[in-house]
């Protein structure tokens, strides 16, 4: 079997002139799976630098409301910069440090790997190039704003769907002309190997905690983990701190858009929509058509909505280790507002979804028993995208009264 | 015979060979057999007609747009091999490759697709994303229908490195002229001329070289370094200013007719 294989899934199908490329990040990443010191020195600055570890929130409110098991929260929204993303940034940051490099790149679709990257080139003085989709940029001014005040050269991607696939296609392009000095940070746990192993190892650190938080909170391994799954980085993170405990059912939750049978959503694992396929470097399950063209993919949650997923999570599906689940864009908001109201606490429309069915479930399970729900972001920052999700009239309201002072400004100036 | 000693051949009778490049279904499958039409008549020695992708990772804006410009007018995979039969039996003269992304034929069905091929009279395949780590079965199932299956060659190539692709290959190798996406122009340098002969060291197969070849001085400086010149954007951006009737001359000029 080849090197990069998760059961059937993962490789890499890279064109020739990224052989070497990927020989010496093979080489660099495996330099530091070997180094002790590496993981220690990551720790440290997660540690310094980004609020790790992040708590591991009883939502006593949220669990006596729904009067089941016991719901713990993995509070990933005060990492800095608001979401899991840092994690593996931060990781491949001091990698990029070894390897002698000084320029990244990185594709983002929300927006939180972008702003995640750029900070993370702030920090280490990289120069940075983010690739983002036209109608994300569109959909995520705020994210972008952030990227260039932060340094970075956010480049709107107008082929394709022009959304997180067109933005990788496009992050791949320049790393085949500027390979020599440039590292591709990939945002999650998919393209060709190492990266799923890579930055599932870097996300790791999150299930870790969890593990360790989780006993001294609940006196044992919780009865179910659950997390959202786009690419899958955050899941993978949180799943590796309990991959080795068969008790714990781990469950994936993925984006059901406006229903499965409407075609307008990104599941990949639950349904028949997706099938096998190879591309952006990688074998897994793709939203496709009978051809291979990859099909448009819908989400509320602009992070979760792409047509792969990650080549681990689609063999822990395989092997029953991972129950999959979808949850639709309403569900979503009622979940939000149900964990806003019960618990004060405001996860990012991704995570929400792994909220969703962690609030299906919870209430058929006893008293004694306890879940974790990986809450793999903050939803404050994303005021606009979730005041646009919920309609809501007075935010409509500032927001016209807003363009109309900046029009009349413009129009003065 | 095969590719490889038809291509040494037809080496004895000109400096140099050529090879074109299109999309299939870009901007029409009409305008595609005009296109092809004008290059067989004018000396095009080996033509890639690319089965359009939605994720062409390796090409840059021009082809880019060309393939999704043809998946947007609603061109199929079975399209694509109905029009590759009609013009392998129109222009035997010419060699046809099917140049696509590896998707496309992992959907389609390894076997299915290479089988079909050879049916149909293609003499071989590029598929840029599929190096030969992940590529074992196509290979050998190449090698079983006596297909081409084309391997690259790029300026990040260590000697070692084009030894095994080529090692694995037939037909050709195609050299890859510069870093980067295709479309983009390369300067005949001394650091390319090095290139090139280190992958004529590395092999015997012919090499063809490609990517941002434009005119006859571009084509003229590759003789006797390389073995077949490529031209790819460079006709798509020509059909797209001035017709496909354009294409003929543009080709003489090339080989300086």
């Amino acid at each position: 079997m080849n090197k990069g294989y998760f059961g059937q899934w993962g490789g890499a199908f890279i064109p020739e002139v990224l052989h070497q490329t990927f020989a010496d990040l093979e080489k660099a990443y495996k330099a530091i799976r070997e180094d002790p010191a590496f993981w220690q020195e990551y720790v440290d600055l997660m540690g310094n630098y980004s609020c790790r570890p992040t708590p591991l929130t009883f939502a006593e409110n949220l669990s006596n409301h729904l009067g089941g098991a016991r719901i713990y929260i993995k509070r990933e929204d005060l990492n800095h910069t608001g979401a899991h993303k840092a994690n593996n940034v931060m990781g491949q940051g001091l990698l990029v440090r070894r390897m002698g490099k000084k320029r990244v790149i990185a594709e983002t679709g929300a927006g939180q790997h972008g702003v995640a990257t750029a900070t993370m080139a702030a920090r280490f003085g990289f120069d940075c190039t983010i690739y983002m989709g036209e109608v994300d940029v569109a959909r995520q001014r705020p994210n972008v704003f952030w990227m260039e005040k932060l340094g970075a050269t956010v480049v709107p991607v107008k082929d394709g769907s022009r959304t997180l696939k067109d933005a990788i296609n496009e992050a791949f392009r320049d790393w085949v002309t500027n390979m020599d000095n440039t590292h591709y940070v990939f945002g999650t746990a998919c393209g060709p190997t190492p990266f799923p192993e890579m930055v599932s190892w870097f996300q790791s650190i999150v299930g870790i905690e969890a593990n360790k938080q989780i006993q001294e909170q609940h006196g044992n391994v919780p009865d179910r983990v659950y997390a959202c799954v786009g690419g899958g980085s955050n899941a993978m993170g949180i799943f590796k701190g309990f991959l080795e405990y068969e008790a714990v059912e781990l469950v994936g939750v993925e984006a059901g858009g406006k229903g499965l049978e409407t075609g307008e959503h990104a599941a990949r694992m639950v349904g028949d929509t997706a099938s096998p396929g190879v591309a952006q470097g990688y074998k897994t399950m793709f939203l496709q058509d009978d051809d291979g063209q990859m099909l448009e993919t819908h989400s509320i949650a602009a992070g979760l909505d792409y047509v792969g997923v990650s080549p681990i999570l689609a063999d822990l599906g395989d092997k029953g280790r991972v129950r999959f689940e979808a949850a639709t864009d309403e569900e979503v908001l009622d979940a939000l507002t149900l964990t806003m109201r019960t618990e004060g606490i405001i996860p990012a429309l991704e995570s929400s979804h792994a909220f969703v069915q962690a609030i299906k479930e919870a209430p058929s399970m006893s008293r004694n028993q306890a879940i974790i729900i990986n809450m793999s972001g903050r939803g404050d920052k994303d005021i606009f995208t979730i005041a646009h999700a919920f309609d809501d009239p007075s935010w409509k309201e500032f927001i016209i009264e807003r363009a109309e002072e900046y029009k009349q400004k413009s129009f003065l100036t | 015979m095969n590719i490889q000693q038809d291509l040494q051949q037809r080496l004895e009778k000109k400096p140099i060979l050529l090879m074109t490049h299109l999309v299939l279904g870009y901007p029409s499958l009409e305008v595609n057999r005009e296109v092809i039409r004008q290059m067989a008549e004018n000396g095009v020695d080996c033509i890639e007609i690319q089965i359009p992708f939605s994720e062409p990772m390796a090409d840059g804006p021009v082809i880019l747009k060309a393939n999704q410009d043809a998946l947007a007018a609603g061109i199929r995979v079975e399209d694509s091999f109905a029009f590759a039969k009609e013009i392998v039996e129109d222009f035997p003269q010419v060699h046809f490759f099917f140049m696509t992304y590896y998707n496309i034929v992992f959907r389609y069905g390894l076997n299915t697709f290479i089988d079909r091929a050879a049916d149909i009279g293609m003499k071989g395949f590029i598929i840029p994303d599929l190096p030969p780590e992940e590529g074992q079965d196509y290979l050998c199932l190449a090698r079983e229908k006596d297909m081409a299956a084309i391997m690259f060659f790029t300026p990040t190539s260590t000697d070692e490195r084009m030894a095994e692709v080529a090692g694995q290959g037939s037909g050709f190798v195609y050299c890859v002229a510069r870093k980067g996406v295709t479309g983009k122009q390369t300067a005949m340098d001394d650091g390319l001329s090095q290139y090139l002969l280190r992958c004529r060291r590395a092999t015997n197969l012919p090499l063809a070289v490609g990517f941002g070849i434009s005119s006859r001085e571009d084509v003229a400086l590759l003789e006797g370094k390389a073995d077949m010149a490529v031209i790819g954007t460079a006709t798509i951006k020509l059909v797209d200013k001035e017709g496909p009737e354009a294409v003929g001359p543009f080709i003489r000029s090339l080989i300086g007719g």
